[in-house]
């Protein structure tokens, strides 16, 4: 779950870390009268994704009037999909230096990881590979968290010994709040030095962990609804879904497996749709809700279900699609490939409904390119 | 001969009372594992699938002598589970449980680590020692005995080719699910080493996927230093699109890190021989431990 840098800087506030003075707006008028409250400000498009800026989502405006003009022009934009339609009005800062300051999860390490860096402003990853030793790492133990003399050894090898006294505290903190949220990344991307010589937020970021929602019931983030309209119908199904550019729906279960189908539909010379993995376990309405879900994209011209049972049941899958195939009255070619455990009792349930599964992946992807290719419909199942 | 599981290890499963636990347990005994207790809070004294449960870990293993636990309790507890398992002394703790919280995995992860024993997965199928022994959700009709080792991040696609082999008359040592999440236990480079001192293992099929650098790694490593035995190589994911999360939450092509090119160019520089389907990786296997594989060019 992501949220906006509104969001983020409320709990950034909460929690002592410092941030410019700003208001919400949803209108040209409260922009207006932000500006009039706080002076010079940069208005700045509410989007959960990055690269705001490069798209003209943030202007800086000196006079009320100004920041009516900016309001106007950049609520309503569309940034990469999402449609802009709250800015935040900030007090624009005096910057006399960017660094960087985050908390993500490292993988290789198996531990989280604090990130701090004199080069600021720009694209974490790219100052990475750029500029290797302009970056300075913690991995906190996770149980204790970082201790101050780990904190204040990371800032001396980021080269800022000078702001230690300022940028100790600034790290704890960040850290207890990635912690508290369950953050897969927490950011402040800048982290501006200010002429005054104070440190503060200009940027933030956050994205929490969906596996940790249960704990964060309270918690709402950006509204992405505006992704795609088929991924937010998925995500309403509890699907695992992604769109893709191609035409040939594809389900399976299990992410390796489903993943391995689309490299075979591409391989057998097809683009699949999407990647839909309805996962371990999943019963009969999960792959009807799946089916229907395809069914409704006007892009796909044939189906391709892959299904290895593991814990997944053959059975309870095939009534899934004896179901759906009837329900949706399905037209497009559909084609199963099922092995596994209760594959014999699922595929007698198949065959009896005039949808014989095949018996390879490879093969299974190859008929299904075909069939979407010819545009053939599926022959009327038995009733 | 194989590795981390045999017939001679005793097992206790972890939410044996649970529905999943309890339809997975049965077909571990099923397959001949050596099912000796449940552990099911508050259940402790009761007797399910013909084994005693336990409401704790310890008394588990002090009753019975477990030394292998695998766990099947939902996912908000799962971590907890694990840490119980490594704090009562167990040696192999297999975690099958999909969507556990990354912080929790990362404290579970280190407890373990402190604890000195061995976890797999979790959001993993588990393992099989063919003929022998399993934990987990691997399906028992597909194993065969023989010389073939698999390690795979993904659950299915093991299967995949677990069966292809054993259609193909290529039996496998053991089949080891190492899980599809950022956070794991035992990774690539750890199991590849297991599979090089196995006399019984003759050659390894590596299962990777985009995320991470985890196949790198045991490239580099391992596969690249005198690994001594035949590695075959599958990547899915080569026509996944960068920044999106493809099923597992590990499996994400972030920046240029995690690319299915990358870990392929890695793995033949290493020396293992890189497959595009898994019909070419059963034909591979077959031919690298010499046993027919006719089958496989179906």
């Amino acid at each position: 779950m992501k949220f906006l840098e509104y969001q983020v800087k409320e709990r950034f506030r909460a929690a002592g870390i410092p941030i410019p003075d700003g208001r919400l707006a949803r209108n040209p008028d409260e922009a207006a009268l932000a500006a009039g409250a706080l002076g010079s400000v940069v208005v700045k498009a509410q989007v959960p994704i990055g690269g705001r800026g490069k798209a003209g989502g943030i202007k800086l405006a000196r006079t009320p009037v100004d920041a009516k003009r900016a309001a106007g022009e950049i609520l309503g934009m569309t940034i990469k999909g999402y449609t802009v339609r709250e800015v935040w009005c900030e007090t624009a800062q005096e910057i006399t230096r960017e660094l960087y300051l985050g908390l993500t999860l490292d993988r290789d390490a198996r531990k989280p990881v604090l990130i701090l860096s004199a080069q600021g402003g720009m694209d974490i990853e790219e100052v990475a590979q750029t500029h290797p030793d302009a970056i300075a790492k913690l991995h906190p133990d996770p149980w204790r968290g970082p201790l101050a003399f780990e904190v204040r050894d990371l800032i001396f090898r980021a080269g800022l010994g000078p702001l230690q006294a300022q940028l100790t505290p600034l790290v704890t903190k960040l850290y207890a709040l990635g912690r508290t949220y369950d953050a897969l990344t927490i950011e402040i991307n800048p982290l501006a030095l200010t002429r005054d010589g104070g440190l503060v937020a200009a940027d933030a970021k956050l994205e929490i962990d969906e596996n940790a929602l249960f704990r964060h019931k309270d918690l709402h983030g950006a509204d992405e609804s505006d992704e795609d309209p088929l991924e937010a119908e998925a995500k309403r199904r509890k699907l695992t879904y992604v769109r893709l550019e191609g035409s040939i729906g594809v389900i399976g279960n299990g992410a390796g497996l489903v993943m391995n189908t689309l490299d075979l539909v591409e391989r057998e010379g097809g683009h699949a749709a999407d990647f839909l993995d309805i996962g371990g376990g999943a019963k009969a309405d999960v792959v009807h809700s799946a089916l229907e879900l395809l069914a409704g994209d006007p892009r796909v011209k044939g189906i391709l279900i892959n299904i290895f049972g593991g814990i997944t049941r053959g059975d309870e899958v095939a009534h899934g699609i004896i179901d759906a195939t009837r329900d949706l009255n399905l037209k497009l070619p559909l084609v199963v490939r099922m092995t596994g455990t209760r594959e014999e009792e699922g595929r007698q349930l198949l065959k009896e409904a005039g949808i014989p599964p095949e018996a390879g992946a490879s093969a299974a992807a190859r008929k299904i390119v075909e069939l979407a290719a010819a545009g053939t419909s599926r022959p009327a199942a038995a009733s | 001969m194989s590795i981390l599981l045999s017939s001679q290890s005793r097992v206790l499963v972890q939410g044996l009372t649970g529905r999943e636990g309890t339809f997975h347990a049965e077909q571990m005994k099923a397959y001949g594992t050596n099912l000796v207790a449940g552990v099911s809070p508050g259940k402790g004294g009761t007797t399910h699938l013909g084994v005693p449960i336990f409401d704790t870990v310890a008394d588990a293993k002090r009753e019975t002598g477990a030394d292998v636990s695998g766990i099947f309790v939902p996912a908000p507890f799962a971590a907890d589970a694990i840490m119980e398992a490594a704090a009562a002394g167990i040696g192999l703790i297999v975690c099958i449980t999909e969507g556990i919280p990354l912080y929790d995995m990362v404290r579970a992860r280190a407890f373990v680590e402190d604890a000195g024993v061995e976890l797999i997965g979790p959001n993993c199928p588990g393992l099989v020692t063919a003929g022998q022994a399993k934990v987990g959700i691997i399906p028992n009709h597909i194993n065969r005995e023989g010389s073939v080792g698999i390690v795979s991040r993904s659950g299915t696609l093991t299967y995949e080719v677990i069966q292809g082999l054993s259609q193909a008359g290529v039996g496998q040592t053991t089949s080891v699910g190492i899980g599809g999440d950022p956070i794991l236990g035992l990774s690539f480079s750890e199991v590849l080493r297991l599979f090089k001192e196995d006399p019984a293992t003759r050659a390894v099929v590596m299962i990777g996927e985009i995320g991470g650098s985890d196949e790198e790694a045991a490239a580099e490593a391992v596969i690249g230093r005198n690994f001594g035995k035949p590695v075959i190589g599958f990547i899915s994911g080569r026509t996944a699109p960068p920044g999106k999360r493809m099923g597992h939450a590990g499996a994400i092509i972030s920046g240029n890190t995690g690319t299915a090119s990358s870990k392929v160019q890695a793995l033949k520089r290493a020396g293992a021989e890189i497959c595009d389907t898994i019909e070419e990786v059963v034909a591979a296997a077959g031919a690298a431990v010499d046993q027919p594989s006719s089958a496989a060019h179906r």
